[in-house]
């Protein structure tokens, strides 16, 4: 009955992705048997509790992926291997998986919860290409996960970097098109910066291929009830917080314009 | 058999049938307001809105108990003046709404109603309890002058209908209830949440950051049943019922003890918005079998015995 409560986890292993990256798993039944896109609240006691993608959704082991920004986060960063933290969930919609020709396309930690869609559509044999952006390569993680994924199935693997360091020079969103022109695609799976999110959308949408995005809003109670989530008529905890095309086309004129802080006052998303 | 009438009309707010949102739920954006009405609710009430923003507290800000659930967001809100624009940014006109207001001072209270009223808004629900607020909420609604002030101020600024939320988290409800009365009420709302705690026994922490929450759900409901009860034998002004509905059973169970109107909340969060239209079917069909034509004819039957 009462499933809305933190349980204690332990860590099992502390993995560095990055120098401010870092995966943490951990095992507990029911992240084992999430979906992919779905999320738990997580609670570091006596700091805060916090929504985080499930990046790793495995029989035995389940993980969230941390980069070390807020007070809560670095605290999370910093427990090691052995430490415990407090979960509840999972929670949200979580994508829906295709067998077909797909495209991925993501940035920086936003990567989390394709991780684990993309190694299910690679053991259904789909036809996958990735696209993982960043600003520089010493940002980029996931890359040898994901190599490791797509290596199983018909796939392809395009990394962007702003400064050029690694892979195309540019954003992630300027390697969509080449690709849907060469090749019929049958939906995109977005997950990273809202604007670059929206972009993905805007190109999809003109060349008639449907998205699933991942969205992010502040989240306080993770059920659907307090409100803090909400981005048109929707709530990113409940209904999302995967929206597809039809509900991103419904929550428009916020989707990658503004989002809410945690008093409810609407921030504008910079364009820079 | 006719079609039962499931509309009411409380001090000259009138809403289509007897169930609203009640007031922290979903209630910081319009378009979560409106999904709650288009999904069936007679009226719709905003989370507490304040003076200044508030972030509120860290979370976590809710916990799930046997029967319920826990929770201490602490009055978060966008102030009055963001609240303002958000309105105006929307059309309003065909929603019942009602803004709900939280504030430690009676003109605090009036500048907030100076602002809103202009806007087409039908209705406010003072938040005289929110019980894990100091300086708000509870601290104000048992203090006698405090509500008097407080009430007398808003209907001096505003001809809209004034609803009281009260908390049971007090001596004497009852007496409560008869100063809003007198103070210029039109209606009360009982009861909100009710002062708790949940502790993990693996880190021996309080789970809540706050500690302490307000307690919500059907753990809560034979106390809101109970106030009800008390304070609608003494008042004439008429009850809204809230605390633990979670179905059509619930909802005239509050009718029966005087309530006109119920509130929703916490059952979103077991069975989301949808609720709101099975609920008013239920209601609709105990009047048919009970051959009652209205609401309004079962509100306080309890009494009788």
């Amino acid at each position: 009955m009462t499933s809305n409560r933190p349980r204690i986890v332990r860590l099992v292993d502390v993995k560095d992705e990055s120098s401010t990256v870092r995966t943490m798993t951990f095992r507990d039944d029911l992240c084992s048997k999430a979906k992919p896109g779905q999320f738990i609240m997580v609670w570091i006691p006596g700091v805060d509790e916090i929504p985080m993608s499930i990046s790793v959704i495995k029989e035995d082991l389940a993980g969230l992926t941390v980069r070390e920004v807020g007070e809560a986060s670095k605290t999370l960063f910093d427990i090691k291997a052995g430490g415990t933290i407090g979960i509840r969930g999972p929670y949200g919609n979580g994508f829906t998986p295709i067998i077909g020709k797909v495209m991925i396309i993501g940035a920086g930690t936003g990567l989390a919860p394709l991780m684990p869609l993309t190694e299910i559509l690679a053991e259904r044999s789909a036809s996958i290409d990735m696209i993982i952006g960043g600003k520089t390569i010493d940002e980029f993680v996931f890359v040898d996960r994901a190599k490791r994924a797509l290596f199983k199935t018909k796939s392809r693997l395009v990394t962007t970097t702003e400064d050029g360091s690694h892979g195309i020079r540019g954003l992630a969103t300027d390697a969509i098109l080449p690709i849907l022109r060469e090749k019929s695609t049958d939906i995109i799976y977005t997950c990273g910066p809202e604007l670059m999110m929206r972009k993905v959308f805007s190109i999809a949408q003109e060349s008639g291929v449907p998205v699933q995005a991942s969205l992010e809003r502040v989240m306080k109670c993770g059920i659907g009830i307090c409100g803090s989530c909400c981005i048109g008529k929707y709530r990113a905890c409940k209904d999302g917080p995967v929206f597809d095309s039809p509900k991103l086309e419904e929550v428009k004129d916020e989707f990658g314009a503004f989002r809410r802080d945690h008093s409810g006052r609407i921030i504008k998303l910079s364009t820079n | 058999m006719e079609e039962p009438n499931l509309s009411v009309e409380i001090s000259g707010f009138r809403m289509k049938n007897p169930l609203m949102l009640a007031s922290g739920v979903l209630g910081i954006s319009i378009g979560s307001l409106r999904r709650v009405h288009e999904a069936g609710a007679g009226a719709v009430v905003t989370k507490s809105i304040g003076y200044e923003p508030r972030v509120g507290y860290d979370n976590p800000t809710l916990v799930e108990v046997h029967g319920g659930y826990l929770n201490a967001i602490g009055l978060s809100n966008p102030g009055v003046k963001e609240f303002c624009k958000e309105l105006s940014r929307s059309k309003i006109d065909d929603l019942p709404l009602v803004v709900s207001l939280f504030g430690a001072e009676p003109s605090e209270f009036k500048d907030m109603v100076s602002m809103l009223d202009g806007l087409k808004i039908k209705a406010y629900e003072l938040n005289l309890s929110c019980p894990h607020v100091k300086g708000f909420g509870v601290e104000v609604g048992q203090d006698s002058r405090a509500i008097r002030e407080i009430v007398e101020a808003v209907k001096e600024e505003s001809g809209k209908t004034l609803f009281v939320k009260l908390s049971p988290n007090v001596t004497d409800m009852v007496k409560i209830a008869k100063v809003a009365e007198d103070a210029g009420a039109d209606a009360l709302t009982l009861i909100n949440t009710i002062r708790a705690m949940s502790i993990d026994t693996e880190t021996f922490r309080p789970i809540l950051a706050n500690k302490v929450g307000g307690l919500s759900g059907p753990a809560i409901k034979p106390i809101a049943i109970r106030c009800v009860y008390e304070v609608s034998k003494a008042v004439k002004i008429p009850i809204i019922g809230c605390g633990g509905v979670v179905d059509w059973q619930d909802a005239i169970e509050f009718f029966l003890a005087g309530a006109q109107a119920v509130q929703l909340g916490t059952v979103i969060a077991y069975r989301g918005p949808d609720i709101f239209e099975e609920i008013k079917r239920g209601i609709r069909n105990y009047l048919i079998t009970k051959g009652r034509k209205s609401v309004r004819e079962i509100v306080g039957l309890a009494h009788d015995f």
